[in-house]
């Protein structure tokens, strides 16, 4: 075999690229690490927290030194109408002390830090550079990139493409599907909010660095998706996730949905005199297992929101540990394919089986529906004010009328809302399915 | 429950880091922009950098842009926006994200 500059380049330096390259380099392989913007972390923004627990395989106590704002001790799900709302709320003490649950992280620190641990275990990283296409030799095979840097072009044995929701590179070797469109992703966007630490303290009921995430369902209006509030330090994060094929059709904007959910009477007063330090859009794969393209290519492997694995299931909205363990199995695959001089496709089979065997695919398996049940117009448009409607019957003292019964309450409720039995059936079966 | 934001969107837009490069990454096909009816970019793009014209077509620029991808997503004349990443180093800096 000729020559390579390097043994694996590695495009993209978020959270599947640098754990993909650290897995490789302490491996003790060779890895150009290549990332398109001025620093790792500089074009990525999230939905606002990470869970790092996949990380004790790559980097014991990492949350002695990982740039976290806070750690997530309550966790809320709101069920919203323009008048209403439901929250379940969940504190926990244990979720404030090693080894931590959630944590919220600005990702251009989380990424930045992640990448640096790449770079001390030997892989280079190289930034501000951007890959334009894959080298391939005659029968398609990747033997490396194209950057657009003057006499740009790498060699290695295998690429690892971790390019983002947008991967070109991935397109270009043709693994994506064909049915994947507008329907298979929603637009994020978010508000970074100024607030003085001890008012978001007191705001969302927490104390040091301990933390709130709550996620939002019902808060979007016409456009089907779902919002988020999350405490760092001295911002809120606000923002809301769009389901792309809805946005276009509706007419409304998008900074104008987040402004209806900043105005909202359960919203107001823990945003208000609120300064906006930044704003932020970004796309996000939710279509989960049906949207999971071919995971490799003779020379070729994607991870992370390239291969689509952000998981998008109402109660769990996860993408960095998706990420960070996609990122991590790939390099070990790599290495092994590596090792035993097969970075053909079937070489990289192990990839795929690392992901089939741990929660990356296991949990986007029994998941598969429950993307579609959420994004869904019944579960956001019908739903929450049925809810909404059937709590506040029940928690309204009506007197001197006697209190109904819930069953009556439920039945009434489901009908004044239009809901068919029929499909109200189909949806718990496809929740049950799915979450039980 | 429709509210306009509460601080302009020229406002909103510049407390976002841009280093812009002077080649455009993102081009539009005005001619393809004219028979299209429902020109979701227009209503999609969160930096609002699509503007329709009088004449039925579209203005763009590419200057504020997140690269997030949505417009070419969400576009459905084949070939009307064609969508590249910024030159390394330039473009988007996020920084509290």
């Amino acid at each position: 075999m000729s020559e390579t500059d390097f043994d694996v380049v590695v495009v993209g330096a978020g959270p599947a690229g640098s754990c993909a390259a650290l897995s490789l380099a302490k491996a003790g392989h060779s890895v150009l690490l290549v990332e398109r913007g001025p620093f790792a972390g500089s074009k990525n923004m999230y939905g606002g927290v990470v869970y790092p627990r996949i990380l004790d395989a790559l980097i014991p106590n990492w949350w002695e030194e990982a740039p976290i704002q806070r750690w997530v001790t309550r966790r809320q799900t709101m069920v919203m109408t323009p008048t209403q709302s439901l929250t379940i709320d969940y504190r926990s003490d244990t979720w404030a002390k090693p080894p931590y649950n959630g944590a919220t992280a600005y990702r251009p620190d989380f990424d930045f830090w992640l990448a640096g641990k790449a770079e001390a275990a030997g892989a280079q990283l190289i930034c501000s550079t951007t890959v334009t296409g894959l080298l391939r030799d005659g029968h398609g095979r990747t033997i490396g990139v194209r950057t657009d840097r003057p006499d740009g072009d790498i060699t290695a044995r295998l690429v690892i493409a971790c390019d983002g929701v947008n991967s070109f590179l991935a397109k270009e070797a043709g693994l994506y599907r064909r049915d994947v469109d507008a329907n298979s992703f929603t637009l994020g966007v978010k508000e970074t909010i100024a607030l003085p630490t001890d008012v978001i303290n007191e705001r969302f009921g927490v104390r040091g660095r301990e933390g709130a995430d709550i996620e939002i369902i019902g808060c979007t209006g016409d456009v089907n998706g779902g919002g988020f509030i999350y405490t760092n330090l001295d911002t809120i994060g606000v923002g809301v996730v769009l389901k792309l094929s809805k946005l276009g059709a509706q007419r409304q904007r998008p900074e104008e949905i987040i402004a209806n959910l900043k105005a909202h009477p359960s919203v107001a007063p823990l945003v208000e005199g609120g300064e906006v330090k930044e704003y932020s859009a970004h796309l996000i794969p939710e279509a989960g297992y049906d949207m999971i393209p071919t995971l490799a290519g003779d020379g070729l492997l994607i991870a992370g929101d390239a291969a689509g694995l952000c998981l998008a299931a109402g109660i769990w909205l996860e993408g960095v540990n998706f990420a960070l363990a996609s990122g991590m199995y790939a390099g070990d695959a790599a290495a092994d394919a590596l090792r035993s001089d097969d970075t053909s496709a079937a070489g990289l089979a192990g990839y795929r089986q690392r992901l089939e065997r741990t929660f990356v695919l296991k949990d986007h398996a029994k998941l598969r529906h429950i993307p579609h049940l959420v994004l869904g117009d019944r579960l956001q448009q019908e739903y929450p004010q049925m809810v909404a409607n059937i709590v506040e019957r029940m928690f309204r003292v009506d007197n001197p009328r006697p209190k109904p019964g819930i069953r009556r309450i439920l039945t009434q409720e489901r009908r004044h809302a239009g809901i068919r039995w029929r499909d109200l059936a189909k949806d718990t079966w496809t929740a049950m399915r799915g979450f039980g | 429950m429709n509210r306009w934001p509460e601080i302009s969107f020229e406002d909103r837009m510049s407390t976002v880091h841009f280093d812009v490069h002077e080649r455009a990454h993102i081009t539009v096909d005005g001619d393809s922009c004219h028979g299209c009816t429902t020109k979701a970019c227009v209503v999609a793009c969160p930096a609002n950098l699509f503007v329709p014209t009088s004449d039925g077509g579209i203005v763009f620029n590419y200057e504020q842009c997140f690269e997030c991808g949505t417009c070419y997503m969400v576009c459905n004349v084949e070939g009307a926006i064609t969508w590249t990443y910024p030159d390394g180093g330039h473009g988007v800096v996020f920084r509290r994200t």
